[in-house]
């Protein structure tokens, strides 16, 4: 059981790894199905004796739904229509981008050391495994010139954020955290709406394209 | 006791050309040919062994020394690899390290005497092999330091000795993603496919194989034999690593050795298969990736 | 009433996405803005306790964001009439039932006290905002929408770890573990301080993404330049002062958890910096209504300046909060009319609007002296009364450059404003039917002359509401 768990945190992370190091869109999207689906099996796993297990069970089915399946496929919809599979020549290279997110991967498991939890601790690795999540997150928003692959980092980044509120089940009620994933549905949805009119706008998904304003 | 020491030398020594017909012939199954002989390299050894050598009139004593001296740091560095969770022949405190600069000597060696042929083209796969060597040899350290801090020794026999099995017990994580990274640089540093291809030979895109062009008769079986030893080497510290079978009698524990070593072989077999070559450009991408894997061991273990 | 004035502008907001008619629809906005004001009159005549088991409630300083807001809805639904009339051209589907949906989010961020409900309702306004930018359906403003959307929703992200954070402070053995306001405040000391500090940098990058802060303002300029008119007054004067109710609440918690001055020179030195920022490039800004977007970033500087120093810098900040809100739209609502006079917002091209708009070119010109803190116009005596409270704490440094960025802005800003006010409009470029309507220019009139008799006269109740919202911050 607890090996198990340790596996889990580890994946997310080396998923996070591999995303920064990917370039194929397809690759990338099945990595971030993988980590969503990973997600809702941690929150199962992670139900404590302090945790009614029908709202973990809710959390769970939830964040598998949202995260694994239904964004994944309007993603894949969305590369489809747009016929898009590579993210070409990022800001930041693989290489470098890979080294930034090891980095961030060591700094957070070094420094969560030393963050005194007042919760009961649920596990040593959630609290770097977050952090590191939303370092990778926030790197691939802005290292990345296509739409596709940036929306794709706020998803990693939401997965963060997600890893972290874990820690919260006990006492956030449901509400808040339905909230929170509907809410992750809905900013897909609209930006997968708005990245079709880029398309049909500029031709091809690269944000580069919009830079027309600037001062 | 000497007669186990001479059998690990015998497996050092004879086995490894096998190992690599075993990969050949996976590979020809999956492609759907019958394959070569899975002793072929054996032949080939003894064929060039008979024949002379042609050298250059360019060329200096480098030259003729890199498959020799390449092919003696490779020997060297397998006494110190322990066999079944046997000490090995030679140890003491720190001789990773000595394992890891003598590979590298080999390579050394060899990038010195393609380098001396004066041709352009050895000289830009020696500038491959060498700039590819350098971000594997990082993550190669890193690995055995993992092992090293894992197991709380210092030398690659205790690392592969009996300490590891209580290490997987209290780190299988960090051991499990330096494992990882051990293959991919196992990949590598053998030029196996995703990231070398050892069959192309007019190819540009080719990186270890353009440096022994020139070498031919003994000094290429010398060349031969010594790439099939370091396959045999990674392959041995990889089994090691991952399957501690645990086996009591030191002749079984020799034996089930030797049949995880051709699963490893039919393993890369089936990589070398299924992956298309990466282009070069990504290759120090996975390179990297395999360093920022084990450095991530070593920090879940340092936690 | 409190429910009420969250429901019905959503109930018409779905109405509006149901309505066929394209010419009629937008009297739906009027209706809602009518019953929003009438609502929050009835809160201010009438005060009720909290419902909802105490997530909802409209304390003093959320009923001076909101009814600021609300003022300025109702005159955006009145500008509205004419400004969709005129672009009746356009489906206007998406952009009244948004609007709609705008108004009851805000709504909500201004009487939330529950932390996790304020950030939905905050991420809300950002999804029912950016399909509204995108209005006009061109490259420019599909650009502006998707920074915008992108950007907000990072910033929204962070808000959200920022605000798991503060739970998490609050979860120890004698923690309220609950992100209610008033329990966040009593439980104060006993939060676990680490966590409140990473919460507080959080939440500040969060919610001062959504104010627009440098260095955090990069969607402003794009939205603003290219959202229509009135929805840049919406964003203005109203988003970004809920964002900045949402760093109030943080602020509050913070203080109580005793990590109050670090939290407040971290205001002061973004505040300091958006000024800096918006004086740098507003001097030789060449669109009007980017000018205007960098008057928004100095705006919010001054608010998180107000708020660093504390003390009665803080009723200032309140005060300006109303004051700014109701200058935006003046601002906002004139550029959106000489914008469709002239078909252009760069100031090559426009010149003269004092003479071709005889109403919007001088209101936008009065904006400009009001917004910059001219008197007798009411800005005027918030910035006084937050300059006031630097000098009174004595952080001259700090008064110093407050008066100095204010000095450079106004110079930066004339030279643009006076550059399309005054002159001939000979030769500048003519949209044929374009007309000037009480519709279009009697909503910003109305509230150029309530910045005007805010300035005059400050009616007593309000000194007072201004005086209990900074009570909740300072808790003096």
């Amino acid at each position: 059981m607890g090996a198990w768990t340790d596996m889990a945190f580890i994946l997310v992370v080396v998923l996070d790894l591999f995303l920064l190091a990917s370039s194929r869109l397809g690759a990338a999207i099945r990595a971030v199905a993988l980590q969503g689906a990973l997600l809702s099996l941690l929150a199962l796993l992670l139900t404590g004796s302090g945790h009614s297990v029908g709202h973990m069970l809710v959390v769970a089915g939830g964040a598998f739904f949202i995260k694994a399946v239904l964004i994944p496929w309007l993603m894949f919809r969305a590369i489809r229509e747009m016929a898009i599979r590579r993210e070409m020549e990022p800001l930041v290279g693989y290489v470098p981008s890979m080294i930034l997110g090891g980095v961030g991967v060591v700094l957070s498991f070094a420094f969560s050391r030393g963050l005194p939890l007042p919760t009961n601790e649920m596990h040593p690795f959630l609290v770097p495994t977050a952090l590191a999540t939303v370092w990778t997150g926030l790197l691939l928003v802005v290292s990345r010139r296509k739409a596709v692959t940036q929306v794709l980092g706020f998803l990693v980044l939401e997965n963060g954020v997600f890893v972290f509120g874990l820690l919260l089940t006990d006492f956030m009620p449901v509400m808040v955290e339905a909230g929170v994933l509907l809410d992750l549905l809905a900013a897909v949805f609209v930006m997968g709406i708005v990245m079709f009119q880029i398309n049909r706008e500029f031709a091809s998904l690269d944000t580069d394209a919009l830079s027309s304003l600037k001062d | 006791m000497i007669l186990r020491a001479l059998f690990q030398i015998g497996i050092l020594l004879v086995l490894p050309p096998f190992l690599l017909g075993v990969v050949n012939r996976v590979k020809a199954i999956f492609a759907g040919r019958q394959g070569p002989p899975l002793l072929q390299l054996y032949f080939d050894v003894w064929k060039l062994l008979q024949k002379g050598a042609v050298y250059s009139r360019t060329t200096t004593w480098v030259f003729r020394a890199g498959p020799i001296v390449g092919l003696a740091a490779v020997a060297t560095a397998g006494t110190m690899l322990p066999v079944a969770g046997q000490p090995a022949l030679f140890t003491f405190a720190g001789d990773f390290v000595l394992f890891a600069y003598l590979l590298a000597l080999a390579r050394f060696a060899t990038a010195l005497a393609a380098l001396d042929t004066g041709s352009s083209f050895e000289g830009m796969g020696a500038a491959r092999e060498v700039s590819f060597a350098s971000m594997a040899e990082p993550a190669l350290f890193l690995v055995l330091v993992v092992m090293a801090r894992a197991t709380g020794s210092l030398s690659l026999s205790g690392m592969l000795g009996p300490a590891l099995a209580p290490a997987w017990r209290a780190a299988a994580p960090a051991l499990l993603l330096s494992a990882i990274a051990l293959f991919v640089v196992a990949l590598a540093e053998n030029s196996r496919i995703p990231v070398d291809d050892p069959n192309t030979h007019l190819e540009l895109t080719m990186i270890h194989e353009v440096m022994v062009l020139d070498h031919s008769g003994p000094d290429l079986a010398f060349i031969l034999y010594g790439a099939s030893l370091k396959f045999f080497l990674f392959g041995a510290l990889f089994v090691r690593l991952v399957a501690d079978a645990g086996i009591a009698g030191i002749w079984a524990a020799e034996a089930v050795f030797v049949v995880e070593l051709i699963g490893f072989a039919i393993l890369v077999g089936v990589v070398e298969s299924v992956m298309a070559r990466l282009r070069l450009t990504r290759v120090p991408q996975m390179l990297v990736g395999a360093s920022v894997l084990s450095v991530f061991a070593l920090v879940l273990l340092l936690r | 009433m409190i429910l009420l004035v969250i429901l019905v502008p959503f109930t018409l907001g779905a109405v509006a996405f149901a309505w066929p008619d394209n010419r009629t629809r937008p009297a739906l906005l009027v209706a809602g803005a009518i019953v929003h004001v009438l609502g929050i009159a009835s809160l201010w005549i009438q005060p009720e306790g909290p419902v909802m088991n105490g997530y909802l409630f409209l304390d003093a300083a959320g009923k001076v964001v909101l009814t600021t807001s609300s003022v300025l809805f109702l005159a955006s639904a009145v500008y509205a009439q004419g400004y969709l009339r005129h672009r009746s051209d356009r489906d206007n589907r998406v952009f009244v039932g948004g609007l709609l949906v705008l108004l009851s989010a805000m709504t909500t961020v201004g009487m939330a006290q529950h932390l996790g409900v304020l950030w939905v309702a905050i991420e809300i306004t950002t999804l029912a905002t950016a399909p509204l930018i995108y209005f006009n359906h061109n490259p420019r403003s599909l650009e502006a929408a998707w920074k915008y959307l992108l950007v907000s929703s990072l910033g929204i992200a962070l808000a959200l770890l920022g605000t798991f954070f503060l739970a998490l402070s609050g979860a120890g053995p004698d923690g309220p573990k609950s992100l209610l306001l008033g329990d966040l405040i009593r439980a104060g000391p006993q939060l676990s301080q680490p966590w409140v500090r990473a919460a507080f940098v959080f939440l500040l990058v969060g919610y001062g993404t959504k104010m627009g802060l440098a260095p955090l303002h990069s969607w402003k300029p794009d939205a603003y330049g290219e959202a229509p008119g009135l929805l840049g007054a919406l964003l203005a004067g109203g988003i970004t002062n809920f964002a900045f109710l949402s760093v109030v609440r943080v602020l509050q918690v913070t203080t109580a958890a005793g990590e109050g001055a670090f939290a407040r020179d971290a205001l002061l030195g973004l505040g300091l910096l958006s000024m800096a920022l918006a004086a740098v490039f507003m001097a030789g800004q060449r669109d009007f209504k980017r000018m205007l977007a960098y008057s928004s970033v100095e705006h919010m500087g001054i608010l998180a300046v107000a708020l660093g120093l504390g003390g009665s810098a803080v009723t200032g900040a309140f005060y300006h909060v109303l004051n700014n809100g109701l200058a935006k739209g003046v601002l906002f609502l004139t550029a959106g009319n000489i914008h469709r006079a002239y078909g252009s917002k760069r100031i090559d091209d426009v010149r003269g609007a004092a003479r071709r708009l005889p109403v919007s070119g001088p209101l936008f010109l009065a904006g400009f002296l009001a917004v910059t803190g001219t008197p007798p116009f009411s800005p005027f005596w918030s910035e006084f009364m937050i300059l006031n409270g630097a000098i009174a704490s004595g952080r001259y440094l700090v008064a110093g450059l407050f008066l100095l960025f204010l000095a450079v802005i106004f110079i930066g800003m004339g030279a643009t404003v006076l550059h399309v006010v005054q002159g001939s409009d000979e030769g500048a470029p003519v949209v044929p039917g374009f007309r000037e309507t009480w519709l279009t220019a009697g909503p910003p009139l109305l509230l150029m002359l309530a910045v005007l008799a805010l300035g005059l006269w400050l009616p007593r109740p309000l000194m007072g509401l201004f005086t209990a919202a900074a009570r909740l911050v300072t808790g003096a």
